[in-house]
Parts: C-alpha cells; structure tokens; sequence
C-alpha cells in the first residue's frame, strides 16, 4: 500500500484544457471518491494517476516516488473500468490470474491468490466459466477479484457500479466498502453518483470544470458545502437556493428576497449591506406549519414511501421540503413554512460560502 | 527498483524521452508497408500512366515512345469505336445497376422477414457472388450457348427469341449476355448491404405506425424507403463507378463483339492495351473515362450538398 | 404484425423463385461436368442426363495442365491472402487506434484507389514490371494483387479492431503487459474471426482476378486458373464436358472461402462498402 500525490496536475487535449492545476493528497490506506457531473475531469484524474493518460504537467507520485514517466504497467496499480473490461477469450480464473502470469509468479502462488480472491468475493463455483457467461453482478465481482488478488499499492475505480441496477449497485457498494475495511488498501474511486460518494468516501473530492470544488469527509461536503455547485450538487433532493439581497439593518442580520419578504438569519456575516447573495436550505430543514411562517402554496406532492417530497411556491419562488410526517399527505392547498436559521447557508455572488462573522 | 525509482525522478529523463518519439512514429511504422506498397504498385502506375497518355508507347515498336502531345486525344476524336463503346458504357452500366438494385431490394425485403430455414436460404442466395467472375461469365456464356446451353431453347420456347440461337453472336442482342451474368453475379452486393440496412430500422416504429392505422404500402413508404434512402444513395453511386470499370465479364463472354457491340471503355482500354499492345492510346482513354468519373462524381456530391441545403 | 395466408405462401414462392435463379447457373455447371460425352450433344438440354460420368474430372486431372494451374492460383491466393491480412492488420490497427497527424489524408488515399478504374494500371504495371523480371513470374502477381486488396482489407480489419473495447488494453495494460503483448495476447486472439474474414476476402479476390493475370503471363508455366481456363477456351476445339469439370474445381475453393466468410459478408461490405 502507498500513499498517492498529485502535485498541481494539468491536462490539455490540444489547445483545451481537461484539468486546471489539481492537487491531492491521499494517505496510505484511504478511501477517495472523486465527484462530479460528467466532464467534469473525474476520469480524466483517474486516468492519469493510472498512468493511461500523460499529464500536461505537474507531477504525481505513488509511495513518495515520481511516476509520471512510468508506464502503467510499472505502477503497481490496479483499476476496475465501468465497462468491467473482462477478457472475453478468458475464463474467471485467467482472466483473475492474468497479471500474475505476466509477472512470472510462480505457480503455486497463482493458485492460491486466485482461490483467495475468489473466496472472498464468492466466485469459487464460476472460475471455469466465461465472461460471457456471468450475470453483470458477478462480471463486477469479477473485474474486482482481477484487481485483489495483484495486491497492488492502490486500486483505481472507474465509476464501477453504473453498469448495474439499483438493488445490486447498494448489495456491491456494501461489499466495495468491506473489502476496504479488510484490505485496507489506498483506493481512488470515480463515481457521478453522490450516494456512493457519502457512503465510500474517508474523503470526498468534489470537481467540476477540472477544478477540485472542495475536498473533506462526506459529511462535511453536506453540511459545508464550499461553493453553489457542492451545494446543489451534494443532496437529493437537491438542496433549495434563493436569490436575495444581504440586510444588516435591524436587530438581526437576514436576506431580503426579490418580493420584499425579509427571512432571519442567526448573527451577522462578513458581508456589506446590499450585497446579492443566494440563499441555501435543504428541503429537509424546511420547517412546515409553524406558528408565525410564510404562506406558502403547495403544488404538488411526492410520496417516496420512506418520506414526502412537497413541491411549494412562496410567493412564486418555487422550494422544495421533505417531511417524514404521513400527515403532510392530505395537505390542503396552502401551508405556512419557516427556515430555522441554523440551517441557512450563503453564498456571495462568486457563488462561495460566507461564514457568520465573530 | 530503487534505482528505477531514482531515475524517473529525473525530469526529462532519456527513457522518457525515446518513449515519447517511439509513441509518436507507432501508428506511422504500423501503416507504412500497406502505403509504400499502394504507392509503388498504384499511386506511381497511375502518374506513369497518365505520361503515357502523351506518348507514343507501343509495345512491339522498338522506335515508340517519343512524346506526341496530343496527338492521341485527336485520334480518340475521331474514334468511332471510342464513342460506341461510352454509349455501351452507359446502356452496360444502367441496365445492370438497375437490375441489380431492383432485385437486390427484392430480395433483401424478402430475406427481412422471419421464416424457417432463413440461414441456409440466405447462404445460398448469396452463393453468386463468391464465384469468380471469369467463371461467372464463361459459364453463362456456356449456358446461352444452343449446344449446351438451355437458355436459348426457352427463350425460343417463350417466343422471346425467332430461332434458338445464341444471343451472344447477335449484335443487336449481345449486350443482354454479360448483362445477364452481372445481374447474377451482383444482386446479392445489394441485397446483402440493404438487408444490413433494413435490420437496422428499429422494429417499434413498425409497430407504432400500425397502431396508427398505416397499411404495407403506408409502412414501407413512409418508413422503410426514408431510413433505406442514405444507404440506397451510397451504394448506388459506387456501384455505378465500379460497374462502368468492370470489364472481366465483357472481355470473357463477347471480347467486345459481336462488331465491338458489347466493347465499354473499359473492355477497350484492355484490349488495347492487350491485344493492340498499344499503351500510349489505351493510357489516353483511360485518362478521358478517369475524367469522366471525376466528373461523374463531382455531380453526385453537387446533388447532394443541393439537397441537403433544401433539405 | 399479422400475415395474410395469401402474402406468406406468396412470400416463399418469391423466395423459391430467387433461389431457382440464383443456383440454376451452378446446377447446370455441375450437370454438364458430369454428363458423358456421346450424350453432350444428344441430351445437350436434358436437366439431368441419362448417365452420369466422372471421365471430364479424370481427363483434366491426369492429362491436362490444370493442376498446375491449379497449384499456381493457389500459390498466388494464398500468398496474396496471408501478406495482405498481415499488413492490413498492421495499417488498420494505427487507424483504429491511433489518433495522428495526416491519417485522415491516408484514409482518403486509400478510399481513392478504390474509386479508379485498375484497368488503367494495366499498361504502366507491365512497363514496370518487366524489366523487374517480375512478368510471367507468381511473385509479380502476388505484388499487384497484395497492393490492389490492401485498401479494403485495411479498412475490414479496422472495423473489427473498432469492435474491441479499448478498456481491455488498457486492463491489459494496467495488469502489466506492454503494448506488444496486449497486442498478442489480448487484441489478436479476439480478431482471429476477422483475420479469417479477411483472409477469405482476400483469397477469393486474388482467386477471381482475371485481367492482370491475362496481361501479366504468357505460356503455361506461370498461368493461374482463369489464365488457363481462357486460354483453353480459345486454343482447342470446345470440349464443353471437360471445360466444366475444370470450372467446378476452380468453384470448390472459392465456395469454400464464401462458407468461412459468410456470417461476416455484412459487416466486410459496410466497412469497406466500396468493393465488390
């Protein structure tokens, strides 16, 4: 196992520029997810760690040693692709062993890597068989074992999981998170999907544009989200974002919205007077019906089974809240809401977080 | 590996730098020999060619190859074996690319639907075209043949024909022969490319247009004929290029005759080349059928760039 | 959808009718092989004879030059067969692949000499190749028919090359092979049905090719099959039976390649979707 460094990383297909100076520390043994809509540069990091792609320039390094000259056969990394790229002419065992036989392992070791790998990830009775042959869950478990049984110095995950339905994307994100906890070997994992992000990650990267938004632990990304784009970004359903004017004046600091309506906030910030800001509430922290709220339209109502997602409208501005209350079924047409300022985040017109002034 | 280690931190370093120029020439190294090949064996004929068209090359004529300018073009002028065979070339070329593509798409909606045994019959069907064309052509020779041949006879039989002779001695007839066996010999070109086509319409669309209450004749006119009608385009358009210089069946079955009523440019420029040993003149009317072509293709993609802008 | 009765039984008397048309040519091939020669004549339109005889197969056997040339075409399809798949596995992988400065004029290229009558190499490739000495010779031969059937099959082996993902390399890669074995290992053993469909492509092309063999060699001992054929044709008074007893046996191989390529017609005619 290794740690893994990307030092100011630049990549540029042509004249267009894919990755804008990124850097990354990863620690021995950690677990990071990188995410991002697509095109926002994940793979491409990836990649390039991976040695499938050169960097334009900076450097990385694997165990503290510069790589970016290496090919990726000299790495010592594993990667499991989307695709699962399984060999096709191959059976389980081959194509498990495949790595170790270009090693010249000896055969006995081979054997027992396989068998070991193969235990773990319960693919004893499928070694004889073809890819062709195997449902896509055992075709992941598979593209998994290939990269177990090298015991490299990191794995690499290409959005793993995408190609698989939902039920048995949650049975191998459980597994994925397994395996790490008993290897407990360095892994960088791509994914566009924010549910695998939290649930994976030690720490999140969230990019966009080749630009890393922010980095840090899962539930820091959703509970501080650096900028606008962590913020809608981060969440389902995504987190709610009002346009207003930052107002100092009174006995409490609070955003006065496009129609007049003055919503409080808790303390005041590093912001002048005036100044256009957007506001962010989850829909979860949506407070409905309290005692002196907004009047609020209620347009439409989701049930998800485990919650209710109310689609309002206040004062034409559509929110969104989510409730665990049944009750909120038989919601008539209009409601009161209020947003607890303790769970109001703002952002300035650059789109990043400001935080209370003391 | 330390060592290794030590040396990739050096930026820059010479492994490096061979790789870099290695990875660069690759593609170049694996594509060089099918070039050099094409352009020693096609590229360089073709120029030496188009020099012979302005000299005076004839095989057995020790004195020949002095530069004539012209003079071959003026002969071509006046050359009415010249500009019968352009006509042949042109009733040759249409006829069969029609027959072709009328057959072919004949048979390709037929082959379109599921029926049992769908694999062998198709096999089978296809079989013409694997046979070589210098068979293809001898043997349908073979079969308008009245000694051997059954075709004349029915001809006769149908009251097609006044007597069970062989049509490939008839001038007025002859051209139908090689024509015959091409048609044989290419349906299955067609069929096969527009069978591929057909597959590839998405099945729902039939399906929705019947819910909506369209007919066969509605489905295949308002679906089938648009989807097949790139496909249709670009096979057409090469067809015709490759038939009008497909001169193997001509120079097997009829040589040009009956009174070079069956000669094409292509057949022409072989035989004089072959037989006249004359490669000055027979360079000169490839370059004119070379033009030809050219011109013949620009008028295509002038069409098509006319009918997308209205499009 | 539902079919009328009427439509399906007119469906497959079309079918059968096609089929008619299509294998009579070989049938009657077949039949006058086989027909003894007192009732060539006398049963000359009978759909079978009276009496079957495989005498015309013995005689062009044993006392006629056709198994050399036989042997001579077979020499030249092969060669030309397995050179020009090695060289078009080469070109077409750089084309799958690689991503380079002036490929797109080398596709152009080779588009071009598949647009250009080849009939008017013909007198420029004999000047050339004479004093080469490499007129009247099979080597010669193989050359022009490498270069003539390159073309397409670079552009045939490019769309198999296409059909393989480009992760498995890069697995491959990742697992530790270089380029050359990723090559070998992984990408060849998964061509192997393209390259018999090129080389099927291949074989059948150099096997047909009638002109250049007419005008390239002269006299028997260099003549391939249709070289030969011809000349038999034109020389003797016509034996039919014998004629096309040596038609049949130039048919086997050819049949033979069309069975090994045919589940791959479709895909061989897109890709290049410019030859015959």
């Amino acid at each position: 196992m290794a740690s893994i460094d990307i030092d100011n990383v630049r990549k540029n297909y042509g004249a267009v520029p894919v990755l804008h100076g990124v850097d990354l520390t990863i620690k021995d043994g950690e677990f990071i997810v990188l995410v991002g809509p697509s095109g926002c540069g994940k793979s491409t990091l990836l990649r390039t760690v991976a040695g499938l792609e050169e960097v334009s320039s900076g450097e990385i390094r694997i165990g503290g040693a510069r790589v970016n000259e290496r090919h990726p056969k000299d790495r010592d990394i594993a990667m499991v692709f989307q695709s699962y790229a399984l060999y096709p002419h191959m059976n389980v065992a081959e194509n498990m062993s495949y790595s170790l036989r270009l090693r010249r392992a000896a055969k006995e070791r081979i054997a027992s890597a396989v068998s070991n790998a193969a235990g773990k990830l319960g693919l004893e009775p499928l070694l004889e068989r073809r890819p062709k042959a195997l449902s896509g869950g055992q075709r992941q478990r598979v593209a998994m074992g290939r990269a177990i049984v090298r015991q490299p110095k990191a794995f690499l995950f290409d959005e793993p999981l995408s190609n698989l339905d939902a039920r048995l994307r949650e049975q191998m994100r459980a597994e994925i998170k397994t395996l790490h906890r008993d290897l407990g070997a360095t892994s960088i994992y791509v994914t566009h999907d924010q549910i695998e992000a939290m649930t994976l990650a030690d720490r999140v990267v969230a990019m966009h544009g080749g630009i890393v938004q922010q980095v840090g632990s899962p539930l820091e990304l959703y509970d501080r989200p650096a900028n606008l784009f962590v913020a809608s970004f981060i969440g389902s359903p995504a987190m709610n974002l009002l346009k207003g004017t930052y107002d100092a004046s009174g006995a409490e600091a609070g955003i006065v919205l496009p129609d007049g309506t003055r919503i409080a906030l808790s303390g005041p910030y590093a912001l002048q007077s005036g100044t256009e800001v957007t506001l962010g509430i989850r829909p979860e922290h949506v407070v409905l019906s309290p005692i002196d709220g907004l009047p609020a339209r209620v347009s439409l109502v989701e049930p998800t089974g485990f919650g209710i997602i109310l689609h309002l409208s206040v004062h034409d501005l559509p929110l969104i809240a989510f409730t665990l209350d049944r009750t909120r079924l038989q919601s008539g047409p209009t409601t009161a809401i209020a947003f607890p300022p303790e769970h109001l985040h703002l952002f300035d017109g650059a789109g990043n977080r400001v935080v209370r002034a003391n | 590996m330390a060592i290794a280690d030590a040396l990739s931190t050096m930026p820059g370093t010479r492994r490096s730098l061979r790789d870099r120029v290695a990875l660069r020439l690759e593609p170049y190294l694996y594509t060089a020999p099918a070039l050099i090949l094409i352009a020693a064996v096609m590229l360089v004929p073709l120029v030496l060619g188009l020099s012979y068209a302005f000299r005076d090359i004839q095989l057995l004529n020790p004195f020949s190859g002095g530069f004539v300018g012209l003079e071959h073009f003026r002969t071509l002028w006046g050359d009415a074996n010249f500009f019968r065979a352009l006509r042949n070339t042109l009733w040759w070329t249409g006829a069969s690319v029609f027959l072709q593509f009328a057959l072919g798409l004949i048979l390709a909606l037929l082959l379109d639907r599921p029926f049992a045994g769908r694999g062998l019959v198709q096999a089978l069907v296809f079989l013409p075209w694997a046979v070589p064309t210098f068979l293809t052509g001898l043997n349908w020779a073979w079969m308008f043949n009245p000694v051997i041949g059954p075709l004349p006879h029915w001809l006769y039989a149908l009251g097609i024909l006044d007597a069970p002779n062989n049509i490939l001695s008839d001038p007025s007839l002859a051209m139908w022969g090689p024509i015959a066996a091409n048609v044989w010999w290419g349906v299955p070109f067609f069929a096969i490319t527009l069978l591929a086509a057909l597959q590839a319409i998405p099945r729902d669309l039939y399906e929705a247009a019947a819910i909506d209450g369209a007919g066969a004749f509605r489905r295949f006119s308002t679906i089938t004929l648009p989807f097949l009608a790139p496909t249709i385009a670009i096979t057409i358009l090469l067809r015709t290029v490759w038939i009008a210089n497909f001169a193997d069946l001509i120079v097997v079955m009829t040589n040009g005759g009956p009174a070079d009523r069956t000669q094409i440019v292509a057949s022409y420029i072989f035989t004089q080349a072959f037989k006249a040993l004359d490669f000055g003149y027979a360079s000169a009317i490839a370059v004119v059928l070379l033009v030809l072509l050219m011109i013949y293709s620009m008028l295509i993609v002038l069409l098509r760039q006319t009918l997308l802008e209205r499009g | 959808m539902r079919v009328s009765f009427l439509g399906t039984v007119f469906h497959r008397l079309a079918i059968l009718a096609y089929l008619l048309f299509a294998l009579f040519p070989l049938f009657w091939l077949v039949k006058v092989s086989v027909t003894p020669n007192d009732l060539l004549y006398s049963e000359g339109i009978r759909l079978w004879p009276s009496r079957t005889s495989f005498e015309h197969f013995r005689f062009v056997l044993e006392n006629s030059a056709f198994p050399l040339f036989f042997r001579n075409s077979l020499i030249v399809a092969t060669s030309t067969a397995v050179i020009v798949t090695v060289l078009a596995s080469l070109a077409g992988y750089a084309f799958s692949r690689f991503a380079f400065r002036g490929r797109a004029w080398l596709v152009a290229l080779m588009l071009l000499t598949q647009m250009f009558p080849l009939v008017m190499l013909v007198a420029p490739i004999f000047k050339m190749l004479t004093p080469l000495g490499l007129t009247n010779s099979l080597t010669g031969l193989v050359i022009v028919y490498t270069a003539f059937n390159v073309p397409f099959a670079t552009f045939l082996m490019q769309s198999f090359f296409d059909g393989i993902p480009k992760e498995l390399e890069e697995a491959a890669k990742i697992d530790g092979a270089t380029q050359f074995m990723a090559f070998r290992q992984i990408i060849l053993p998964l061509t192997l049905p393209g390259i018999a469909a090129t080389l099927g492509f291949v074989f059948t092309a150099a096997w047909s090719e009638l002109l250049f063999a007419l005008m390239l060699i002269s006299g028997n001992a260099a003549a391939t099959f249709p070289v030969g054929l011809l000349s038999f044709v034109s020389k003797f008074s016509v034996d039919f039976g014998q004629m096309m007893a040596a038609g049949v046996l130039a048919l086997i191989p050819a049949c033979l390649f069309f069975l090994l390529i045919q589940r791959y017609l479709v895909q061989g005619l897109t890709a290049g979707a410019v030859k015959g």
